[in-house]
């Protein structure tokens, strides 16, 4: 298994820049992420990775050799993707050995490793069985299969549940996560759903736009997002911004929202000018004594919790109450934030603003 | 507006049997959403109210009226179905106009265009008016086709998956809308979905569907908080109910074979040892994987837990539901 780094690697398809200068490292045996929107060139960026693409510039390193310029054959990576193709002539252990036989093993060799790697999968009694009549799930299992039956550097996945109902998918990623586990093999996994990214990464890599927006831990990156994008991609519902015109000096400790004054992280730079307050839905707290003022728009019951929608002086917001709180659309209330987890943004960059609370966290790419 | 009744419906497709025995009351203004995986039969029942199939045995009824006779012009719904389909040769706006302009309705200019505005208005696309339906991205197109179905004011909306193919952002605002029009107009609205967030977030009345049978109907929290059995209470909540033979714990009711505890019904800290398999940090919770005498269980924690992967966690039940060998909740 390796390590993975890639160096200003940088994607143009005629004039179309799809990946701009990305520079991150994805260490032996972690399980990374790459997220973002479609179109925001996570897909690109495995696919040169893997040898599908070729960078227009930029230093790919797997397991420190430089491979940017080598073609897939020559990477020992495995990908697997969201369509699985198995071949439907061939039975279930043809298809797993079929890249064993293809590099001349003995038949006894590819007889153990494939009795191995349908022990791990769950999947031996269906060995001898045609691939045309099986069920997601277990095709699915058999791709898998033929990826890590290989041994190969690491494994490269594109969106691999994407196709299966939500019900499932929660029960394969749970496989794909223990599997991973298991074998602890550097795997590479693109997806567009942020839920999943934070169940399943050690790390994430968040994309817009061909420009790596943040890199780090899931907890990190939801609670000290380095941009507007990321604070609203990572979280259901997604991070609040109040938007407000103030000043906030060097080491200073509260802005004015509103004529309410708020206490925030210390922040490092100081700032003035058009700024967002950027708070998550569950460090909001109705409070009827509190200067600053909402009207509840609407109720979402959730079980456990509930989701109030607040018209407030700086625009709407979202807050996660717990559902026996009594909330009735139409009532005005009074919010308190949690000042430990609030974040500034610069309005117009969206940008976050350094504080003593996110300063190691905001590494960008 | 009007109040929606089904009697004892029944309906069978060759030796498939879809619906079995349904009896169900949509009230005036409600807004019923039907549950269950595919198969159901959430969207044979919306079919029987809608016309476009007949039910075997049983009866409709649409504003205390038996539309058994009517087709499905007659019966004033509109549907909206999970794949749009819209005029490709028109825009926006006479897309929009469409039902309106039916000869049956002879709907005055005036009033087209006063219902057209303010349904674009509160479907956010009144700058697309003009453009061809074509034009549009998916998201607006089915915007454009529950638009169609609103401009008519029938006396029921009917609605199959309406934001399924949306993408997350653009599904969670138009539930928000979706329920705030049928708030406002007092529409009365039958909604299918397999989508949990939707049937809690939006319905009056949540009515859930297992293999052709109703088994459930009450309202979000009535189901939530009080399932009548293990495949009800498996319908509702995230992470899904935790279920374990009952003797796990000890002091289970005498009938009872399982034991379903929610995320909330596991007390941490008290009681037994299980040992964590895996913790996953969501952002706002924390998902804990326990494994607790050989069973999986799933609970949540905080979002900043220290606890990691190999710890040992006590647990205990805390007002547990107990379901019989059939499933059943005994109490």
């Amino acid at each position: 298994m390796a390590q993975i780094h890639i160096e200003n690697v940088r994607k143009d398809f005629g004039s179309f820049n799809a990946v701009k200068s990305s520079t991150f490292t994805i260490e032996d045996g972690e399980f990374f992420m790459l997220l973002g929107p479609s179109g925001c060139g996570k897909t690109t960026t495995l696919r040169m990775m893997a040898g599908l693409e070729l960078p227009t510039s930029g230093e790919i390193y797997i397991d420190g050799e430089e491979v940017g310029q080598k073609p897939a054959s020559q990477r020992d990576i495995a990908f697997v993707f969201q369509m699985f193709a198995l071949y439907p002539h061939m039975n279930v252990g043809k298809n797993i050995s079929y890249p064993l036989r293809c590099q001349g093993m003995s038949k006894a060799a590819v007889k153990k490793k494939v009795g191995e790697i349908a022990e791990i999968l769950g999947i031996t009694d269906i060995l001898n069985t045609p691939v045309g009549g099986l069920s997601g799930g277990d095709r699915q299992r058999v791709a898998l299969g033929r990826a890590i039956v290989r041994d190969p550097k690491a494994f490269f996945m594109d969106e691999p549940l994407g196709a299966l109902d939500a019900e499932f998918r929660e029960h394969m990623s749970e496989e794909l996560r223990a599997l991973h586990d298991r074998m602890s093999a550097t795997t590479v996994y693109v997806t567009h759903d942020q839920l999943e990214a934070m169940q399943m990464g050690d790390k994430i890599v968040v994309m817009n736009h061909g420009s790596v927006e943040q890199f780090g831990v899931p907890q990190d990156i939801y609670d000290w997002p380095a941009t507007k994008f990321v604070a609203q991609f990572i979280g259901s519902p997604p991070m609040n911004f109040l938007d407000f015109n103030g000043m906030i000096g060097k080491g200073g400790s509260e802005v004015h929202l509103h004529e309410t004054t708020m206490s925030i992280p210390k922040s490092i730079d100081g700032a003035n000018g058009a700024l967002s307050f950027g708070v998550r839905p569950e460090h909001v707290r109705l409070d009827d004594a509190a200067p600053y003022r909402g009207r509840v728009k609407a109720t979402e019951y959730l079980g456990t919790t509930q989701i109030v929608t607040l018209e407030t002086a700086n625009g709407d917001l979202k807050a996660r109450v717990a559902s026996s709180d009594k909330v009735t659309v139409g009532d005005q209330t009074g919010l308190t934030f949690d000042p430990r987890t609030i974040t500034l943004f610069d309005a117009e960059t969206g940008a976050a603003l350094r504080s003593q609370a996110n300063e190691g966290v905001l590494i960008h790419g | 507006m009007a109040e929606v009744t089904l009697t004892g419906i029944s309906k069978s497709y060759g030796a498939a049997v879809a619906l079995d025995d349904v009896s169900l009351i949509i009230p005036d203004g409600g807004f019923v959403v039907l549950l269950g995986p595919t198969g159901a039969g959430k969207t044979t029942t919306l079919r029987m109210v809608s016309g476009l199939d007949k039910a075997d045995t049983g009866m409709v009824t649409i504003g205390g009226r038996d539309v058994a006779s009517l087709t499905p012009a007659q019966r004033d719904v509109a549907m909206v179905f999970q794949q749009y389909s819209l005029y490709p040769h028109l825009t926006v706006r006479q897309n929009l106009e469409f039902p309106l302009k039916s000869p049956i309705l002879q709907t005055p200019r005036a009033e087209i265009d006063r219902k057209v505005g303010a349904v674009a208005e509160v479907l956010q696309i009144s700058h697309k008016l003009d453009n061809k339906a074509t034009a549009l991205s998916g998201g607006e197109m089915q915007r454009v086709s529950i638009g169609r179905a609103l401009v008519r004011e029938p006396s029921v909306y009917l609605m199959d998956e309406p934001l399924s193919s949306l993408d997350a952002k653009l599904r969670s605002d138009l539930r928000i809308e979706l329920k705030s029009i049928q708030a406002d107009s007092g529409a009365t609205m039958l909604y299918v979905t397999h989508d949990q967030t939707e049937a809690m977030t939006m319905a009056t009345h949540v009515g859930v569907l297992d293999d052709g049978k109703l088994v459930q109907f009450g309202s979000p929290r009535d189901i939530y908080e009080n399932p009548v059995s293990v495949y009800a209470a498996s319908r509702l909540g995230q992470p899904r109910i935790n279920v374990l033979p009952s003797d796990v714990f000890g002091g289970a009711p005498k009938n009872a074979t399982r034991i379903g505890l929610r995320p909330e019904q596991i007390m941490q800290g008290e009681g037994e040892d299980s040992f964590v398999q895996r913790v996953e940090h969501l952002g706002d919770q924390t998902r804990l994987h326990l494994s607790f005498k050989s069973h999986d269980l799933i609970t949540v924690t905080d979002a900043h837990t220290t606890l990691k992967e190999g710890d040992i966690i006590q647990i205990r039940p805390d007002n547990a539901f107990y379901f019989d060998a059939s499933g059943a909740r005994v109490s």
